[in-house]
């Protein structure tokens, strides 16, 4: 009897599991391609980081934590990132490829994810006027880059 | 141009259309956090079982050797005789 309803409840957070990745997994693959600077089409770096995370955010669920997914999975991803942002210092050819990794990863999570700066610093371990300082450096590059862009 | 209008126009930029996912993803992802989980769980059993031998190990040989007591004298005074 218990093991059946272990098996049942298993099966039903498989189920939620599946249900979540077809949810956000877009999202959090743009979000991952946007970090490793790679292509809409070509992206096997994001999709490796993106990978790692959800399995990570799975395993984590298991053991029955219950904070938001999409939270667990998104900070995952940034940390892992992180971590290894040397590989990724030179873009593939993705828009925020002229951007140092810690440029990209704060504009993708203050910008583009609306992460409060407060807490982006608390994950990347910077200081807040940092993450407010290092956004607005990346913002005026992108401005300048699309402008050239734009004039040339 | 205001920060939150340039802030605005980046994110414009960064809001492009999302790339196509991998069908089985959500698959591959949970099978790699099952397998994460088992390893952890055995290296977590494995130490603890580990943990367990030494503690018992060493009471044994605490109860044999009984090293909080002085060492037997090795030596005996001189004896000049009486």
């Amino acid at each position: 009897m218990g093991k059946q309803r272990t098996r049942s409840e298993r099966a039903a957070r498989a189920r939620e599991f599946e249900d979540f990745v077809a949810g956000a997994a877009g999202r959090l693959l743009h979000v991952a391609t946007l970090l490793t600077a790679e292509t809409r089409i070509r992206n096997p770096y994001a999709q490796e980081l993106l990978a790692a995370a959800l399995a990570h955010a799975y395993a984590v669920r298991e053991r029955g934590h219950d904070e938001d997914p999409y939270a667990l999975t998104r900070d995952g991803l940034a940390l892992r990132f992180a971590r290894t942002a040397r590989r990724h210092r030179t873009g593939r050819g993705g828009i925020l490829g002229a951007l140092t990794p810690t440029e990209r990863l704060v504009l993708v999570l203050c910008l583009y994810e609306g992460v409060p700066e407060e807490q982006a610093g608390a994950l990347l371990g910077l200081p807040e006027a940092r993450v407010r300082a290092v956004c607005a450096r990346a913002v005026a590059r992108m401005r300048s880059r699309t402008g050239k862009g734009a004039a040339a | 141009m205001r920060q939150g209008d340039k802030e605005a126009a980046v994110r414009r930029l960064l809001d492009t259309p999302h790339p196509p996912v991998p069908g089985d993803l959500a698959a591959r992802a949970a099978a790699r956090g099952d397998r994460a989980r088992r390893r952890e769980r055995t290296l977590r059993r494995t130490g603890g079982a580990l943990a367990g031998i030494a503690a018992l190990a060493f009471s044994l040989w605490a109860a044999e050797a009984r090293p909080w007591e002085p060492p037997p004298a090795a030596t005996t005074p001189p004896f000049a005789g009486p």
